[in-house]
């Protein structure tokens, strides 16, 4: 297991909180909260080691659209790039609504 | 007598030192022996799981908790809950030395579930109605097993010794689920308590009342023997004063640090329970 | 060029629409079926994900976590009454029994024991999918498995004690005897329940005696429609959340049962005693000897 931790500046803030996914085989949770701080912190903790700077590149990605100050946790039991989007997607959506 | 044979008739060993000169209750069933000893006067059922390589169901012959095994276990529990109604309730001793369940088609097609189902609430009821019902574990008590008999019970009690296993499957097939070695498992288990093997790891969890030490598990002399019932004894007496359910494998210091969770998810449930 | 159907016979039509609006339970997640269960806007989870409740022995071993690890205890209301649902997240760990998930479930049981007690009644349902102990937890998750078989044994005096096997992964290890347990157990076909799962009776029996690989041996003798048709559940229903919720709350009417299967000692020594392990019967044969409805 790998434990990896994001920082991103935040333009806008969150008011409600927001939990998708379950952490089974090719699946992950995140869990979305409002975090009081002017950033968005993110911890990734996944199965799967050494793909550091492909949950990078998904994060930036994703935090360039959504830009908000927020805790996101990500628990990961070795899903494709396109199902973390996917989740973190659903997780926004839910947030944001 | 190989190891493996003279293994697998502790529960034998200790049920016929423990009973003395009970006259044993026809069970109907080789493998399940069940006698009401007098200790100090006061009668005390106690009932083990035994070899029997004649066993009409063929996956039963070697101590496994099996279709009949576990039905049988539970009338003679529930026998003794009859006939002690309305007097005093006799204590109800399970002493442990399970291989593990029967496996098989017909166990599978049959039920075996509902028959381990059937022990593990016997003894429970057992324990609601007043008995103080106390197992003691002298050999291998492997998950299905012990669920069914001997987890029921208000107080664990264990030999000491290396043969005295708990665990909730044999290493060889817990190492081949979780793909890992042997070796690895054993390693595990130094650091991850409810996941070692040996009895005295077991013995942190906060899950047992006593680990009786200084005992020959195999062939205990006539001394050994009254220790243990001693501690038996013992053990019924707290009961008598403290019954409950099975709290008591909660509410102590090593439960306090090794089962933190335990107590915490309970603890906050309750705050939770109401809006 | 148009043509009429049987589309356009009433009763078909009607019965199609039914299909079409059948909610699969076995699609849903754990979270989404207590939610389905219980009436609409009543779903409250308690430990939820955001306590993050999670096993303290997972990530010692390198195993990611979940946040609820993978139980979902949900109050709420069902056909108006209180009701608490237990719901096993099969996709986590196989639903494997830990400290914490096994726990979720013995307190929730044992506060909805006091609540009985003090004249405040509520419905204990348990939707279990789930291997049995999580081995990686080995006896901590067995100690509060036996901890779940005291907590229901007691608690099906006051009120019944519902479980359902609704999923692909079936019950089986020590929760299959937390199922035998239950005062009412409602299966699906898909289902399956036995103490033992079929790679371990494999290779201890052998493949010539179980073929782990072999679907139709295995739903034969384990099988929810076999389980139900030899009486050891209660309910066989399609797998639809509507059924599911009607069908909990007929079983709810009933009560307590005179009599679990589980205490029902004298009858299942007598036909054991019948069988003779050198000539047993099959899965349909066992229907014919053991027929449903009569084990209660």
């Amino acid at each position: 297991m790998e434990t990896l931790n994001f920082e991103y500046e935040a333009k806008g803030s969150l008011t409600r909180r927001a939990h998708v996914g379950v952490v089974g085989s090719g699946d992950l949770e995140v869990l979305i909260e409002p975090s009081g701080k002017p950033t968005a912190e993110v911890r990734v903790r996944t199965s799967v080691d050494g793909y550091t700077q492909v949950w990078k590149d998904v994060l930036d990605r994703f935090f360039a659209r959504f830009g908000r100050a927020a805790r996101v946790e990500i628990n990961d039991f070795g899903a494709t790039p396109g199902t973390v989007t996917l989740r973190l997607e659903q997780a926004a959506e839910e947030a944001r609504s | 007598m190989s190891a493996t044979t003279s293994l697998s008739s502790r529960g034998r060993i200790w049920f016929q030192a423990l009973a003395d000169k009970a006259q044993p209750v026809n069970t109907g069933l080789e493998s399940v022996v069940v006698a009401d000893a007098s200790w100090g006067g006061e009668r005390v059922r106690l009932l083990a799981i035994v070899p029997d390589p004649q066993n009409r169901f063929p996956r039963a012959r070697h101590g496994e908790l099996g279709l009949e095994e576990g039905w049988t276990l539970a009338h003679h529990v529930r026998e003794a809950i009859s006939a002690d109604r309305s007097g005093t309730k006799r204590p109800i001793i399970a002493i442990v030395d399970v291989q593990s369940q029967a496996y098989g088609r017909i166990e599978s097609l049959l039920g075996i579930h509902l028959s381990l189902a059937a022990a593990a609430d016997a003894y429970a009821t057992a324990r609601m109605a007043g008995h103080p019902v106390v197992a003691l574990i002298v050999g291998t008590a492997l998950s299905g097993g012990l669920l069914a008999h001997g987890d029921q019970a208000h107080r664990l009690l264990a030999l000491d010794d290396p043969q005295v296993v708990i665990q909730a499957m044999r290493k060889q097939s817990a190492a081949r689920v979780t793909r890992r070695t042997v070796e690895e498992l054993d390693e595990l288990g130094k650091t991850i308590i409810p996941m070692a093997y040996d009895i005295r790891q077991f013995a942190k969890l906060g899950l047992l009342h006593e680990l009786i030490t200084g005992v020959d598990a195999d062939a205990p002399p006539a001394v050994q023997i009254a220790r243990v019932k001693e501690r038996l004894a013992a053990a019924i007496a707290d009961i008598r004063k403290n019954p409950g359910d099975l709290t008591s494998r909660l509410n102590n210091p090593d439960a306090k640090v090794h089962r933190a969770a335990s107590i915490e998810v309970r603890r906050r449930l309750a705050e939770q329970w109401e809006v | 060029m148009m043509h009429t159907t049987h589309d356009d016979n009433p009763i078909t039509k009607e019965r199609r629409d039914r299909f079409l609006k059948r909610q699969s339970i076995i699609e849903m997640r754990a979270r989404q079926r207590a939610q389905a269960i219980l009436d609409p806007g009543s779903f409250r989870e308690l430990l939820g994900p955001f306590d993050r409740m999670e096993s303290p022995w997972l990530p010692l071993e390198g195993i990611v976590p979940e946040s609820d690890d993978g139980v979902i205890v949900a109050r709420g209301q069902l056909g108006g009454r209180p009701a608490v649902i237990m719901a096993i997240e099969g996709a986590f760990q196989g639903g494997g029994m830990g400290e914490v998930s096994a726990s979720k479930i013995a307190g929730a049981l044992g506060l909805a024991r006091r609540d009985c007690e003090i004249g405040k009644p509520i419905l204990p349902v348990l939707l279990l999918e789930t291997g049995g102990v999580r081995l990686q937890e080995a006896n901590l998750g067995e100690a509060v498995v036996a901890e779940i078989h005291a907590e229901i044994i007691a608690l099906r005096r006051k009120v019944p004690v519902i479980g359902v096997i609704n999923g692909m992964v079936g019950c089986f290890g020590g929760m299959s005897i937390t199922a035998g347990l239950c005062s009412y157990l409602v299966v699906l076909p898909q289902a399956r329940l036995e103490l033992n799962g079929p790679e371990v009776i494999e290779q201890e029996a052998g493949i010539d005696e179980f073929d782990a690989s072999d679907k139709h041996l295995i739903w034969s003798l384990m099988g929810g429609e076999q389980r139900y048709e030899t009486g050891f559940a209660d309910a066989l229903i399609e797998d639809d959340v509507s059924a599911l919720r009607q069908t909990l709350q007929s079983l709810a009417a009933r009560g307590v049962p005179t009599r679990h299967r589980s205490e029902n000692v004298d009858e299942y020594r007598r036909r054991l005693a019948r069988i003779d392990p050198a000539a047993p019967p099959d899965g349909p044969g066992l229907r014919h000897i053991w027929p449903k409805g009569e084990t209660q």
